[in-house]
């Protein structure tokens, strides 16, 4: 039981650190740290099939590992130069917070009390979600409007749990909430029919149905309760910092705009547009504004691809999970990723 | 005199002086820790202090002891449901533990083969597997075996047991009841009094009073006649099968189940041998002696060998309360909401507040394990033998 310990540690660790530490991982230097470590240190999911999930050759593949790939690019223009902890909701905040971490993307939800009073910030929304509910075929559910007095399995220390209680009260049904501190606790329980819905962010739905028994024994119900805007987030006071996470989003985003792709990238170099030409460092010294090079986006683009690719890739049509663009969509496609033009 | 008192007093001051000093220094730690908790804090914006406590929770808890509700209850009311369900898993688990230990510490000393090895072994199973391990098969075995829901077993009486838990009749008081209660605190009064009245005359004139009758007709009679007579106010609530889930009824959760079985089963091993320890430990002089004095085996055990027994199992089964206690944090591997799971949980994350939560859990855990301490330990001098 790895992760129980691991809480109490991290506890531990945070109030030690806090209690005796000075005010050493002052503000301005995450940069330089991982500069000087040499490598990336992000926080991922570590069993979220499509976002973080290592393979079984070990290596981690997913959206938000992706992302994580995408700043190490960035910076040592080697995708590979990242070391990958694997959290769970519980102890994801406190990792980012003590330092472990340099960065974290692990579809976690922006929501003003993490914002504001948890010493980090959210870069920008890298995947809009909201929360859903899966049953079992054989409960014969349509809507979640008809799980009145159900008992649901969810995870603990996540924006679904407190969604859950809401959701429910205020369609005047009651519900039995069971609470497991991991995902796959709460999965594992759902499987043996523990609970009759298993309920969390709908992408995490699609992934964690690939790891039951009989995936194909469950549906997704249709009812999106929440808005989930999942974004990667790092601690507050090193602006620069963040700068790079969120332009490194921006730049995934800017490229799909333009056109600009994973195969196709060493031509663009050659464009005319000049918006092209900003992005990938031909004109303008955009990237040296944030202390690094100023060809970072074609870095970028060459590891991982646009934002479409890596969605199509890693949840989109090319994954077992076939999650459609939907809000996701460029805004130019009735969706709302909207790349800050780079000027 | 005099030349022999100053050097002893001065040295007595001295180390007053010292541990003074050193109260002083780990108090100046703590402080200093405190107050430079805080400046981080405020310096990385995360909040601090216990502003939080009387915000509203927000999240749902499977087992409430108390009035909850997560739309108006606050962080302060999840600790308390938290405690209570923490204090009902393990004081059952005590009991349960206590009762079984001892009858297999006892049968481990039995003259029976087989009744003895199979406690020793019991014993040898048990305690060498962690304990995790065995809350986590008790967990999966009573979830994966037990029906599910719409194959449920019912029981005689109108209960259900499924794989959702064991749902049981919840009885419904009337008002009348309280002439039950009342008759029945009367019988136990009456018998407390009465049993010291008859140990007094025993002491005083040898004579034995055979108060067993008595007992059952004030304790049990009485108040059932109290019942019939108030016109059985009392009628039971039957749970009955909705299209997800019981309703109605007594609801014992599978988790609790699970923390219940694996606590006690794995603590009850240790206490046999704390037993078994202890009952050695008496000379085998003080049972033949009883013997030759014409005791039954039973009488010899209940009223010589036991209570000698005692003053060397007493503070030894204290650790093992006390270790029990702190194992029922196990909770958190299996979903039960004790007071770790919810607060040290659901309340931290939401909250993010580490340092506050993570202080008053400890403090809470030690302020358990103290009063069991404290209890146990005027018990082992109530029950020890007075040395002649």
């Amino acid at each position: 039981m790895s992760h129980v310990m691991k809480r109490v540690a991290t506890a531990l660790a945070f109030a030690l650190i806090v209690a005796f530490g000075t005010q050493a991982a002052s503000a301005q230097a995450t940069l330089k740290a991982v500069q000087d470590r040499g490598q990336l240190v992000c926080g991922a999911n570590g069993t979220l099939a499509g976002f973080g999930l290592p393979d079984p050759q070990g290596n981690w593949v997913g959206f938000d590992v992706d992302f994580c790939r995408a700043i190490a690019a960035a910076i040592f223009n080697d995708p590979t130069k990242v070391k990958f902890v694997p959290l769970t909701a519980a102890n994801r905040i406190t990792s980012l917070q003590t330092g472990e971490i340099d960065v974290l993307s692990r579809n976690t939800t922006w929501t003003m009390s993490r914002d504001t009073s948890l010493g980090i910030d959210f870069a920008d929304v890298n995947f809009y979600d909201g929360q859903g509910f899966m049953v079992r075929k054989s409960l014969k559910v349509n809507s979640a409007l008809e799980l009145n007095d159900a008992s649901v399995c969810v995870q603990q220390g996540t924006t679904t749990e407190l969604n859950l209680a809401d959701y429910f009260r205020s369609n005047n049904m009651t519900l039995k909430t069971v609470t497991f501190a991991t995902a796959d606790e709460a999965v594992k329980a759902y499987d043996t029919s523990r609970c009759d819905s298993y309920t969390t962010d709908s992408s995490g739905l699609y992934g964690e149905r690939l790891r039951l028994t009989d995936p194909s024994a469950n549906i997704v119900l249709p009812e999106i309760i929440s808005k989930e805007p999942l974004s990667p987030a790092v601690r507050q006071g090193d602006d620069a910092w963040e700068d790079i996470v969120r332009w490194t989003h921006y730049a995934m985003v800017n490229a799909e705009e333009l056109g600009v792709t994973q195969k196709n990238v060493d031509d663009m170099m050659k464009s005319a547009n000049p918006d092209i030409r900003r992005l990938l460092g031909v004109e303008g010294k955009f990237g040296s504004g944030m202390g690094l090079t100023d060809d970072w986006a074609v870095r970028i683009i060459k590891a991982v691809g646009n934002y479409g690719e890596s969605f199509e890739r890693n949840v989109g049509q090319g994954s077992p999970l076939k999650i459609a663009r939907g809000l996701n969509a460029l805004w130019t496609k009735g969706g709302l990723q909207y790349g800050i033009p780079v000027r | 005199m005099a030349e022999i008192a100053r050097p002893r007093r001065a040295r007595r001051l001295g180390n007053i002086a010292v541990q003074v000093a050193l109260v002083a220094v780990v108090g100046g730690l703590f402080y200093a820790a405190a107050v430079n908790a805080a400046r981080n804090l405020a310096a990385a914006h995360i909040a601090s202090g216990f502003g939080f406590w009387d915000n509203t929770a927000g999240f749902d808890i499977s087992q409430t002891l108390i009035a909850y509700s997560s739309s108006t209850s606050t962080f302060g009311r999840a600790f308390w449901v938290g405690l209570l369900n923490t204090l009902l898993v393990a004081g059952i688990a005590i009991v349960l533990a206590t009762v079984l230990g001892f009858t297999i510490g006892i049968a481990r000393l039995s003259r029976n083969w087989l009744v003895s090895h199979l406690a020793g072994g019991y014993v040898e199973l048990i305690r060498n597997v962690p304990l995790l391990l065995q809350l986590l098969f008790w967990y999966n075995a009573v979830l994966k075996t037990l029906p599910e829901l719409h194959g449920s077993m019912t029981l005689p009486g109108g209960g259900f047991f499924n794989n959702r838990g064991l749902f049981l009749p919840r009885p419904q008081f009337s008002e009348n009841f309280r002439y039950v209660l009342i008759a029945f605190l009367f019988g136990a009064i009456a018998t407390l009094g009465l049993s010291v009245w008859a140990r007094r005359r025993r002491d005083q004139t040898g004579e034995r009073f055979h108060i067993r009758w008595v007992v059952l007709g004030l304790i049990v009679v009485l108040p059932a006649l109290v019942f019939l007579s108030a016109g059985t106010p009392l009628s039971f609530r039957f749970p009955n099968l909705g299209r997800f889930n019981v309703q109605g009824g007594v609801e014992i959760l599978p988790e609790f189940a699970a923390l219940l079985f694996a606590l006690s089963i794995y603590t009850a091993a240790f206490i046999a041998e704390v037993v078994r320890a202890g009952l050695l430990a008496v000379p085998q002089g003080q049972t033949e002696a009883a013997q030759a004095l014409g005791l039954r085996p039973g009488t010899t055990l209940r009223r010589i060998v036991v209570p000698q027994a005692m003053r060397v199992i007493v503070p030894p089964l204290t650790s093992q309360y006390l270790n029990l206690i702190k194992n029922s944090s196990l909770a958190v591997a299996i979903g039960y909401p004790d007071l770790f799971q919810v607060f040290t949980g659901s309340v931290l994350f939401i909250t993010g507040q580490a340092i506050e939560i993570v202080a008053v859990t400890m403090a809470v855990y030690l302020t358990i394990s103290l009063c069991t301490s404290l209890l146990m330990n005027w018990y082992g001098h109530a029950v020890g033998v007075v040395e002649r």
